[in-house]
């Protein structure tokens, strides 16, 4: 019943949204509206703003001439691309920011000398690492497995959905209080046990956002990533190409938009089934 | 692990300090504890008390003495599982269920799932939380976390229980009962207690001994020798005049060994 | 061990931690450097440290000024995005109607790559106009200042809103003395989040067009025309406003939380 209420909350805010695209185009001036030289109000043409019902019919036409599928499988097909990169480059992030966390909670100048360096691994730009995950898969040697394109693409993606992982499960392994880690050291318990007893159920309540973070970043990862790369067939790569026809099909480029959002809720929404089982991990200590 | 094979003292405690950076917890301190004896630390806030607890269960280190518990060091002592331990706060796990938490020492020392299993229902008995058994802590009022948690100090059946301010956070009431509670709970375990806290009626109702402490630095004022009536106590003791008298040389006591006044000691 | 020794050893463990990510990273770029060497790497591969150093230098201007370009698009819709984003979260806290319409709405804009909006906001605002770009910034920075924010909003202790009833306080002082203090901490929190996430976010909208002036679009074309120590000295002018931006932020929230910090 709560579920269905948020459904429908959230239908009727993607309602205002529209009608707010629609009051916007019928009241600003076609040109915009400016102070000096600088437009804050976008320009509002049917090339640079169509109308909403225009942009949803052309999901129904076909992509191109009369002949080809319609524009929304395409979109579908492409975000099923990107989808399955996307999930293999947050197992990838998962891994690695979950292995990162153990070794920064085991060893505490292991904390201080990685966490600054992963935090300033995402200010890299991600467009950095195409060419050299690229060129580095190219010659790697996987046996009768040849480096794929894709791969590229979800290895560059992981190098952002590893980072809330990371950051989160440290947060969560060292969330115990101190009073029950005493109560750890009293028991005489090894450090394995106190981490499997204590430390990775009480990270849950941080673990969760975190995948969910990861989620996110693996899915712009994966859109940015087939951009520097060069990867066609996913989302990333359409949007870009769809820009094109900006002024003659100008309901064109919204198809892979709507297809991105789709994508990132999917994403957000599969991993979110995680915690369903969890729920006990999320209950607090009441002292009355 | 009985009572009885063990000629050496629960607890031996002989000129041990505590300094934290200029700061001295501790010092001078020497102390016996013998086996299955009830002994309270009493005292200000800053006068070491739960500092020589944390001493004693090896949480912390002394910087000078020597501590032994059961004729050992205190970290093989720990590692020997020799004592329970509990604290003001019920500190139990809160994605565990009650029975559980019970047992979880059980289960950090490989005790099996059937054995584990019996000692816990033996346990809920004895703290009376039966039917509780599959809550979980937030489903509880504090004095039933605070009676868990005795439990699971229990739980190994440890011949020395370190009990700091366990019933500290809790109302007069249910305070009074669980005094009662672990006076029986002690004559049928036979388990030395070290027992720390603040009120004086609690410390003169429960122990063999009540170790007065004093602050700046921490050291032991005046060690007051109880042992009210037979041994048996009841709530009919409360009431005793040998308890009104106890509970006036504890009082005493500490108005000797800090004359500047006394803060946190609560005289209800 | 006497307190003197221990202090020592205190002092001796606070100064390694404080030095191990500098030795970290020292050792990671001198690896870095020799690998290059030994292996012979070619530069599409993996240009060395000196080689980007040398281009940096060289490149100076040109990567300042596109810097400049990208760092202003970020602060920019930094400012834009949070002063919509705690604008949005005091009306969501005062009214239920609009908590409850913007919390699904905040909730899918979280988990959506916003950058994909960059291509269509070129064509709204002109592809020679930076506003595109610092539109996709302040609309992913508004998503973590709201959430936190209304989050700060909603910490108010029960124990202080009584106090301040109880003292007839009026509701502008309750705002100053009780809802700001509370707030405030994790206002600046959602700030520090958002920071990196608009240095990102200005970068990756350059890809997807408009005026070529920023790092992201220079790194491009540096990449396209095999420049690569130049494109890597680029990155490390995108790196270097990444950077600036968190200990600019960080530093804001240190300011904001007073007392000893949490580990």
């Amino acid at each position: 019943m709560r579920a269905l209420r948020r459904v429908g909350l959230g239908l009727a805010a993607v309602l205002l949204l529209a009608l707010l695209w629609e009051l916007v185009k019928a009241v600003v001036p076609e040109d915009g509206w400016s102070i000096g030289d600088l437009r804050v109000l976008p320009r509002t043409t049917d090339l640079a703003m169509p109308h909403v019902p225009e942009m949803l019919s052309r999901l129904t036409d076909p992509l191109a001439g009369a002949s080809a599928d319609p524009l929304w499988l395409a979109v579908l097909r492409a975000g099923g691309t990107s989808l399955r990169i996307a999930a293999v480059s947050w197992l990838i992030g998962v891994v690695v920011g979950f292995a990162l966390a153990l070794l920064m909670t085991r060893f505490a100048l292991a904390r201080s000398a990685v966490l600054p360096l992963v935090v300033l691994s995402q200010t890299v730009p991600l467009i950095a690492l195409a060419p050299l995950v690229k060129g580095w898969g190219a010659k790697l040697d996987l046996g009768d497995v040849t480096w794929q394109p894709w791969m590229s693409v979800a290895v560059i993606a992981s190098y952002l959905a590893f980072f809330p992982v990371a950051v989160g499960a440290l947060r969560g392994l060292r969330s115990p209080d101190v009073l029950h880690e005493e109560l750890f050291t009293g028991f005489a318990a090894s450090w394995t046990q106190t981490l499997v007893r204590l430390r990775l159920p009480a990270s849950v309540p941080h673990l969760l956002p975190a995948l969910r973070l990861a989620a996110t970043s693996a899915v712009l990862g994966v859109v940015v990533a087939e951009v520097s790369t060069g990867m066609p067939g996913g989302i990333g790569r359409m949007i870009l190409e769809f820009a094109n026809f900006a002024s003659s099909d100008p309901a064109k480029p919204w198809a892979p938009i709507f297809g991105a959002v789709l994508l990132g809720l999917v994403a957000a929404g599969a991993v979110g089934l995680i915690g369903v089982g969890l729920g006990r991990f999320r209950r607090t200590e009441v002292s009355a | 692990m009985t009572t009885e094979s063990l000629p050496a003292a629960a607890v031996h405690v002989d000129g041990v300090a505590r300094e934290f950076g200029a700061v001295t917890a501790l010092s001078g301190v020497d102390l016996t504890v013998a086996a299955g004896e009830f002994v309270s630390l009493i005292g200000p806030s800053g006068c070491g008390k739960s500092t020589l607890l944390r001493l004693i269960a090896d949480l912390d280190r002394p910087t000078a003495g020597s501590i032994q518990v059961f004729g050992r060091s205190t970290e093989q002592a720990r590692l020997a599982h020799d004592y329970g331990i509990a604290f003001q706060q019920a500190g139990l796990l809160p994605w565990r269920t009650v029975r559980a938490n019970i047992e979880l020492p059980l289960s950090l020392h490989g005790v099996g799932r059937a054995g584990r299993r019996e000692r816990a229902t033996e346990m809920l008995d004895l703290v009376g939380l039966t039917e509780f058994a599959d809550h979980f802590p937030d489903q509880l009022s504090g004095g039933m976390q605070q009676r868990v948690a005795i439990a699971r100090a229990l739980a190994e059946r440890p011949s020395l229980l370190l009990m700091d301010e366990p019933f500290g956070a809790l109302d007069e009431m249910t305070r009074e009962r669980l005094q009662s509670e672990l006076v029986r709970i002690c004559a049928e375990t036979r388990a030395a207690v070290v027992f720390v806290t603040h009120s004086i009626p609690e410390a003169v109702f429960l122990s063999d001994r009540v170790v007065v402490m004093s602050p700046r630095p921490g050291r032991i004022a005046e060690v007051v020798d109880v042992r009210l009536g037979d041994g048996s106590r009841n709530d009919a003791l409360r009431e005793d005049r040998a308890y009104f008298e106890a509970v006036t040389a504890v009082r005493e006591a500490l108005h000797g060994g800090a004359a500047t006044g006394l803060r946190g000691v609560e005289t209800r | 061990m006497t307190a003197a020794t221990a202090t020592r050893a205190g002092l001796v463990t606070r100064w390694s931690h404080l030095l191990a990510p500098v030795v970290l990273f020292g050792l990671l770029i001198a690896a870095w450097q020799l690998v290059v060497e030994l292996a012979d790497l070619p530069a599409f591969l993996l240009p060395s440290p000196a080689a980007i150093v040398d281009e940096f230098t060289a490149f100076w201007p040109t990567i300042s000024g596109a810097a400049v370009v990208t760092g202003t698009n970020a602060l920019v819709g930094l400012v834009a995005g949070a002063l919509v984003g705690i604008a949005g979260a005091v009306v969501a806290a005062s009214s239920r109607i609009v908590d409850a319409l913007l919390a699904p709405l905040v909730a899918g804009l979280a988990v959506v790559p916003i950058v994909a909006l960059a291509p269509v906001l070129y064509t709204m605002y002109g592809a020679s106009a930076e506003t595109g770009r610092q539109i996709v910034v302040a609309v992913a920075v508004a998503v973590p200042v709201f959430v936190n924010t209304l989050r700060g909003l909603r910490q108010v202790r029960p124990v202080h809103r009584d106090l301040m009833r109880a003292l007839g306080a009026t509701p502008r002082q309750v705002t100053r003395q009780v809802t700001v203090p509370t707030a405030l901490p994790f206002v600046l929190t959602g700030l520090r989040l958002a920071s990196s996430l608009a240095v990102i976010s200005a970068i990756v909208a350059e890809y997807f067009g408009g005026p070529r002036t920023g790092i992201g679009s220079f790194i491009t074309t540096a990449a396209a025309g095999s420049n690569y120590a130049r494109a890597w000295a680029y990155v490390l002018g995108g790196v270097l406003v990444g950077l600036l931006f968190y200990l600019a932020t960080s530093a804001l929230e240190r300011w904001g939380v007073p007392g000893p910090r949490r580990r």
